[in-house]
């Protein structure tokens, strides 16, 4: 087979992580919101935003580093209308988790177009920085260890997440408020700051996320350019039932199949793109299915907390 | 027992009020839950607040704890009049609450919970909080599993646990709502001498029950609540002058006005109260059942209920009790053994068809399992048939059938609700507990499981209830009663069969020493 060269595998590698950092992300993010009993329809809306702003402030200021701070403050914009209205306001979660995802498309898509016009302007390749030694490792080496430093912090903040949530009490704030919320209010703690920080941190994620794509895997903005990724981290929040290694697993997963489409074309095989697009989805019912009866989401999940309310 | 009552005596006019309620009015949309109270709560005192389900005093408990406001009225801490705001302020005033229904995260260890509330950025260090809540439990005498997950525990259990959390958190201002409920005599007055304990170190406790003589035994000072008003009080002295027998009259009197008599009639009539039955035909049969747990797994039990017969199911809550009968009720798998009724075995019918055969079973989880707190006490009340006739046709709601056989069962049972269209988790405890049985005893049942039937019951209703629970076995229904209370055992069973670490250690006939008997069996004395 000439298809597993070093250069095939080492380019599929690449691509699946550059395609699976966003989904991480945005994966992170969203179970975060769930674990505190907020259904966060809303963050493929806060995946563009964070997009826009990402790839202007970067596109502004020459500086990548600006622009992920850029990216995670443009996902935070959006969350704070979430967490203001569905949290504080008590309004129904998916109805806005919808009309923010609406909304932030048509807004982003006219903000581009007064400032670019019809032009997409492109950033600058981003430099690396190889991690000595495990960047020699063949094929490994160049996709994993030879990457700018956010794909780093994305891998490292899954496992801040898991000992947030199994060592500390705000882990236990965050499960509670999503499970009992009355137990914890009744305990002195805010129900409703905990999640109002919760939606606000997975803004910051996902817009992470979206930043990301913008800056590192395209190198500019195109209208709608998250194409999804946001509603599948909402899956992958949802297949991991709490637990952040599996969010890295399915981002993996996801990120493989959609680079496998990219890598087979590279090698000149033809199968249709759309078929290739189609695995993880089927990947998915084939767990949900298998895995998916014992459902354990938070007992709260999708209810606004209202105090003394029985 | 010692159930004479050791008030504070030199207290009163010394010490000054930690909590006074000023003419505190709560209004829920179509019922003042609370009107124009006024109450003082002092230091070295255990207060304990009285009143028929329903009276207000649980909606009291939710303004001290700063889960509700006043709709007016004020409340003074220390002499300083001020808001409790947040359930945060109460529990920095020193007010620790321990809920009617439960405040535990079912999710979390007990540990965890324990833990909510923690400094957010630290870690918790969870070995030394294990530790901390055993000696807290052993001081009070009883037994926590610390690292044990709260859903796989009984309600009793979790009762304990959330008693011992209070204490954990210091409080100085203890709110114990319906505390006993849910525990066995013996443990009930471990948590009374407790209770008397706390007072002599200056702290001052509000303890809510509907049992009397745990009200005169425990109590420094009496207020009655009765439709959301203050209908009375005694103070310490006025219960010392009358002694318990003099005191608890007076109680019922304030609390139900002309219609005590009968509660005070019921409360003396304990005993054998119904003529034995002996087995005839089994109606209800189980045989060499096995339930799967991991905390208190049951083996090994071997019934047989005849019709007509009450058999009561005894034990320390937490022994296989709640395990035993969701898997009768069909709501847990049997692992092994048969249950036959009338003849045909059911142990592999799901919920629905063991209904249509006529098994019915009242959950003691009331909140969790046994209604759906948003939909209205209607429904609540058809929970098990919905989509049935005459109340649905072709999966059309029929409005009117619904709301005749609501308005009827509410008069029946005496169900004290705004309206038949309120949410049923609006009620208060005991009228939910009402709806359960109301719903449960009502159509063609032939076997009854009653779990904890009178548990949070004001005496009226306990008397009802178990009228209705001998009512069903005079009408040829088989009957288990599981309960940690040993008086309404004997006063309703022909049988008892011990329950222990998943076992049935023991089964008598409620004859005269029967309770000798049964103490002998769960003690492990006999075996
Ligand atoms: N949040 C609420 N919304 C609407 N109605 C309420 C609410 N809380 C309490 N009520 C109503 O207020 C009244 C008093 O209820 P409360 O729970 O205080 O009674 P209780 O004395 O504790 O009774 P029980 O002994 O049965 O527990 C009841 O009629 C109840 O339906
Ligand atoms: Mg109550």
């Amino acid at each position: 087979m000439t298809l597993l060269t070093a250069a095939f595998l080492t380019a599929l590698l690449a691509g699946a992580i550059t395609a699976g950092i966003p989904l991480l992300l945005a994966g992170l993010g969203e179970q975060l919101s769930e674990k505190t009993g907020v259904l966060n329809i809303g963050i493929e809306g806060m995946m563009l935003a964070g997009a826009y702003l990402g790839f202007l402030v970067a596109w502004k200021t020459d500086s990548v580093f600006l622009g992920f701070v850029g990216g995670a403050g443009g996902g935070m914009l959006v969350a704070a209308i979430m967490a203001l209205l569905c949290v504080r306001f008590g309004l129904n979660q998916i109805v806005i988790g919808i009309a923010l995802t609406l909304g932030a498309e048509g807004a982003t898509a006219m903000l581009h177009y007064f400032q670019f016009a019809q032009t997409y302007p492109r950033l600058g390749a981003i430099s690396s920085l190889p991690i000595p030694l495990l960047a020699d490792i063949p094929v490994l080496g160049p996709a994993l260890f030879n990457r700018p430093p956010i794909v780093y912090i994305a891998l490292l903040l899954v496992a801040v997440f898991a000992y947030v949530y199994r060592k500390t009490y705000w882990g236990i704030a965050l499960q509670a408020a999503g499970d009992k919320p009355a137990a914890l209010d009744s305990s002195g703690v805010s129900v409703l700051g905990i999640r109002s920080v919760a939606v606000l941190l997975t803004g910051a994620l996902v817009g992470l996320g979206g930043g990301f794509m913008a800056i590192v895997g395209a190198g500019i903005f195109v209208p709608f350019m998250t194409n999804g990724n946001g509603f599948i981290g909402i899956v992958l929040a949802m297949l991991a039932r709490g637990r952040p290694l599996w969010v890295l697993g399915g981002a993996a997963l996801f990120g493989a199949c959609l680079s496998l489409t990219t890598a087979l074309q590279v090698a000149g095989v033809d199968i249709p793109t759309d078929v290739i697009q189609m695995l993880p989805f089927a990947a998915v019912m084939g767990v949900l299915v298998m895995l998916g009866r014992k459902a354990n989401l938070p007992s709260a999940l999708g209810a606004a907390y209202v105090r003394g309310a029985r | 027992m010692t159930l004479s009552s050791q008030p504070a005596d030199d207290a009163e006019p010394l010490a000054k009020p930690i909590v006074s309620l000023k003419s505190v009015t709560k209004r829920f949309p179509g019922i003042v839950a609370n009107d124009s109270i006024s109450i003082d709560f002092f230091p070295g005192e255990v207060h304990v607040l009285l009143g028929e389900n329903g009276a207000g005093k649980s909606t009291l408990v939710s303004m001290l704890s700063g889960l509700q406001q006043p709709s007016e009225g004020s409340i003074a801490v220390d002499g300083t009049e001020m808001p409790i705001a947040s359930p945060q302020k109460a529990l920095s005033l020193g007010i620790g609450t321990v809920f009617q229904h439960s405040m535990l995260v079912p999710s979390l260890t007990l540990i965890d919970n324990v833990n909510l509330g923690g400094s957010w950025w630290k870690t918790p260090d969870r070995e030394a909080i294990a530790k901390r809540m055993e000696e807290t439990a052993l001081s009070i005498g009883v037994e926590v599993n610390p690292a044990a997950i709260t859903s796989s525990l009984s309600l009793g259990e979790q009762q304990q646990a959330e008693i011992v959390r209070a204490l954990m958190r210091g409080s100085r201002f203890l709110i114990l709502d319906e505390a006993t409920a849910m525990l066995t005599p013996k443990d009930a007055e471990k948590l009374g001498q407790l209770m008397r304990r706390l007072v002599a170190q200056g702290l001052a406790v509000i303890f809510i029950t509907h049992k009397l003589n745990e009200a005169v035994a425990y109590g420094d000072r009496i207020s009655v609540l009765r439709l959301g008003r203050k209908v009375g009080a005694l103070g310490p002295d006025e219960l010392k002058s009358l002694g318990p027998e003099a005191a608890t009259k007076e109680i019922i009197r304030l609390m139900f006005g002309s219609n005590g008599n009968q509660a005070a009639e019921t409360t003396r009539a304990a005993g054998s109260a119904r003529p034995l039955v002996t087995a005839t035909d089994p109606l209800l049969e189980i045989l060499a059942l096995e339930v799967d747990d991991d905390s208190v797994p049951v083996t090994g039990i071997e019934l047989k209920i005849g019709a007509g017969e009450i058999v009561g199911i005894a034990g320390i809550d937490g022994n296989g009790q709640k395990q035993l009968s969701e898997a009768l009720a069909g709501q847990r798998p049997v692992k092994n053994g048969r249950i036959y009724l009338d003849g045909q075995p059911i142990e592999d019918l799901p919920i629905g068809a063991r209904r249509h055969r006529g098994l019915r079973y009242v959950t003691d989880d009331r909140l969790g399992e046994g209604t759906v707190g948003a939909f209205p006490v209607s429904i609540n009340l058809l929970l098990k048939q919905i989509g049935e006739a005459p109340f649905w046709r072709s999966g059309i709601e029929q409005g009117g059938a619904i709301a005749e056989n609501a308005r009827k069962q509410v008069k029946d049972y005496d169900i004290r609700t705004p309206d038949i269209e309120t949410p049923a988790g609006k009620l208060s405890g005991g009228n939910i507990q009402k709806l359960l049985l109301a719903r449960e005893l009502t159509g063609s049942a032939r076997a009854v499981i009653f779990a904890k039937p009178t548990y949070g019951l004001d005496l009226n209703n306990i008397a009802a209830s178990r009228r209705r629970i001998r009512e069903a076995a005079d009408g040829g229904k088989a009957v288990i009663v599981l309960s940690t209370e040993l008086d309404e055992l004997i006063e309703l069973s022909d049988r008892i069969a011990v329950m222990s670490q998943g076992r049935i250690v023991g089964i008598v006939e409620n004859d005269g020493d029967a309770r000798q008997k049964i103490g002998e069996f769960m003690s492990g004395v006999a075996a």
